[in-house]
């Protein structure tokens, strides 16, 4: 029995070269120029005190160019008298995937109608996935999350955490959800805050 | 003699200097110039700090080369358990030794007259001259591909000893690769050797400092710029570089014949090819730009077209003279870097099928072709 001779496709993309592009070395000092080109053009724009590259330098420059809902570092929401929102569920610690929340349960019998409030609410930024789960799982709308990332890059891990009174610094001029600002002259402050 | 071995240990201190300079500085260039050709910034991080102070030295990240050597010196010295360790330990050493010693032929300067360069010396010194070479041997030419051709062995040691599928399979690519590629190299500078009359490579540089046609300097390259071409790629392969990267593709083979090396065994390979892309920068100077001379220059000074003479002072041809031969290499090595970043790599076939259909012919053809107007011009002359 005779094998049936290996017969090879023809591609719909077969291409097609001219006898120039089969000289191959035209072709290939073509590209030379092209890239020596780029080369030059970004060595020029170094030499003469300009950037030369698209890449942003990471922790010394931010980028003016966040989307909307980019999904940056997190904030707690806050009560008229500037307290969190949160009332300690512990829902966001649990959905989170990556286990990056820390919550710590408090009583407070001076607020009746919120009687459970966070002592400590701390996110491990080392961890953290961005994933937005948090913000889904809360009950509550107390933990958002905006655009700017967390300004973190550093050497050490133990100092990637945000505890609560940095995620409380989010102070809105208007929000579409809630009376943003917090009503001057609203309830006094209660408690720990 | 004592001055002979002054002069020839200053020589030999002056080449391996050079040689390991380029070879830490040329693995920065490498990743900066890739970057600045993609719109990158390329490595920019590593620094050194000047002890006590909060001054950081970042320079470009020049530091990085330092950083990596520091990091092979340290990583761990990973051992497969091979039956042929001895040659698996010499085989670095193999690749690397003699790619340093292909420079001892190469002509990095003009001559060196010590009485005339350090006059307090010119007693002790008299009236010796010494040309800038390491070894100034009649056959330098046979000399670079003898000892070109000893890398293969490094790699095949390795592979082989290595006691790995990869390793095996990509030193057998880097043989025969680099064996094809020897031949098409040693067969592109045959023509120069017609044309020039020599295999010393001081001589042809000295005759590549006069005029042809009038105009433009007796370089190589215009008197063979079809060999200067297929030299240059011949030597590129020759290096195992992209586009002919086959015997380390990491896609198919990790990293082909040193997949089992870690630590600062993989540190010499890598050294290796680094230094080996100054050393083909050199030949190609030497070979093919006029070495270590500026357009139309002789150790005395410019010789312009239309016989215009310029004399030049003898301390300052030398200082020209070296540094006009580290700037050739440089911009060659760059170039080196081009093609590099520029090029997808070949498919094995088609490194073979490229060396031995279409290199080799057109060596050959060239070859036939000066044989033929070297022997006219001559019975012309004559």
């Amino acid at each position: 029995m005779t094998a049936k001779p290996f017969k090879r496709k023809a591609y719909w993309n077969e291409a097609e070269l001219s006898w120039w592009e089969r000289a191959y070395l035209f072709e290939i000092l073509r590209g030379l120029g092209i890239t020596g080109g780029v080369f030059m053009r970004n060595m020029w724009r170094w030499m003469t005190g300009r950037k030369g590259a698209l890449t942003t330098y990471y922790p010394e420059e931010t980028r003016p160019d966040y989307g909307r809902h980019n999904r940056g570092k997190h904030v707690l929401t806050q009560r008229p008298d500037g307290r969190a929102q949160c009332i300690a569920c512990n829902m966001c610690a649990t959905v989170c995937p990556a286990k990056v929340i820390e919550i710590d349960a408090a009583f407070d019998p001076d607020d009746p109608a919120h009687p459970k409030y966070p002592s400590r609410f701390e996110i491990d930024y080392s961890r953290c996935v961005f994933c937005g789960l948090c913000v889904e799982a809360c009950p509550e709308d107390a933990i958002r999350m905006v655009k700017e990332v967390p300004d973190f890059p550093g050497a050490d891990r133990h100092r990637m955490w945000l505890g609560k009174e940095e995620l409380l610094g989010w102070k809105p001029q208007s929000d579409v959800a809630k009376p943003y600002p917090a009503k001057a002259g609203g309830a006094a402050k209660r408690g720990p805050a | 003699m004592i001055q002979d071995l002054v002069v020839y240990a200053v020589f030999i201190g002056y080449a391996i200097g050079v040689l390991m300079t380029f070879g830490l500085v040329l693995t920065w260039v490498e990743r900066k110039q890739a970057a600045v050709m993609s719109d990158r910034i390329g490595a920019n991080r590593a620094y050194l700090r000047i002890p006590f102070t909060n001054v950081k030295l970042v320079w470009w990240g020049l530091f990085h080369g330092l950083a990596d050597g520091i990091k092979m010196i340290l990583k761990e010295d990973f051992k497969p358990r091979t039956y042929d360790w001895y040659a698996y330990a010499v085989a670095p050493w193999v690749a690397f030794t003699p790619v340093l010693l292909v420079f001892a032929v190469i002509p990095f300067g003009g001559t060196l007259e010590p009485a005339r360069l350090i006059p307090p010396l010119a007693d002790w010194f008299g009236d010796r001259t010494y040309p800038m070479q390491i070894a100034r041997l009649d056959a330098g030419l046979l000399i670079v591909f003898a000892f070109g051709g000893m890398t293969i062995i490094g790699a095949m040691l390795a592979g082989w000893s290595s006691s790995n599928k990869f390793s095996l399979l990509g030193a057998l690519r880097a043989g025969s690769q680099m064996i094809s590629y020897e031949l098409v190299m040693g067969l592109t500078v045959l023509g120069l050797v017609l044309i020039y009359g020599t295999v010393d490579l001081g001589d042809i540089v000295k005759q590549q400092s006069g005029i042809i046609l009038g105009i433009l300097p007796a370089w190589g390259v215009f008197l063979q710029p079809f060999a200067a071409t297929l030299f240059m790629a011949a030597a590129i392969a020759e290096n195992k570089r992209i586009p002919f990267d086959l015997p380390e593709a990491e896609s198919e083979l990790i990293a082909g014949y040193f997949t089992e090396y870690s630590a600062m065994k993989m540190g010499l390979f890598m050294f290796a090819e680094f230094i080996e892309i100054a050393i083909i920068g050199a030949l190609f100077t030497t070979l093919f730009l006029g070495g270590y001379n500026l357009p139309f220059m002789n150790d005395a000074g410019f010789v312009f077209p239309g016989n215009h003479v310029v004399e030049l002072p003898y301390v300052l041809v030398f200082v020209i003279q070296l540094v006009t031969f580290l700037v050739k290499v440089f911009l060659m090595c760059s170039f080196q870097i081009l093609v590099r970043w520029s090029l997808p790599r070949f498919r094995y076939d088609q490194v073979l099928r490229f060396a031995w259909k279409f290199m080799l012919p057109l060596a050959l053809a060239n070859l036939t072709v000066t044989a033929v107007a070297v022997w006219l011009l001559r019975s012309v002359n004559a």
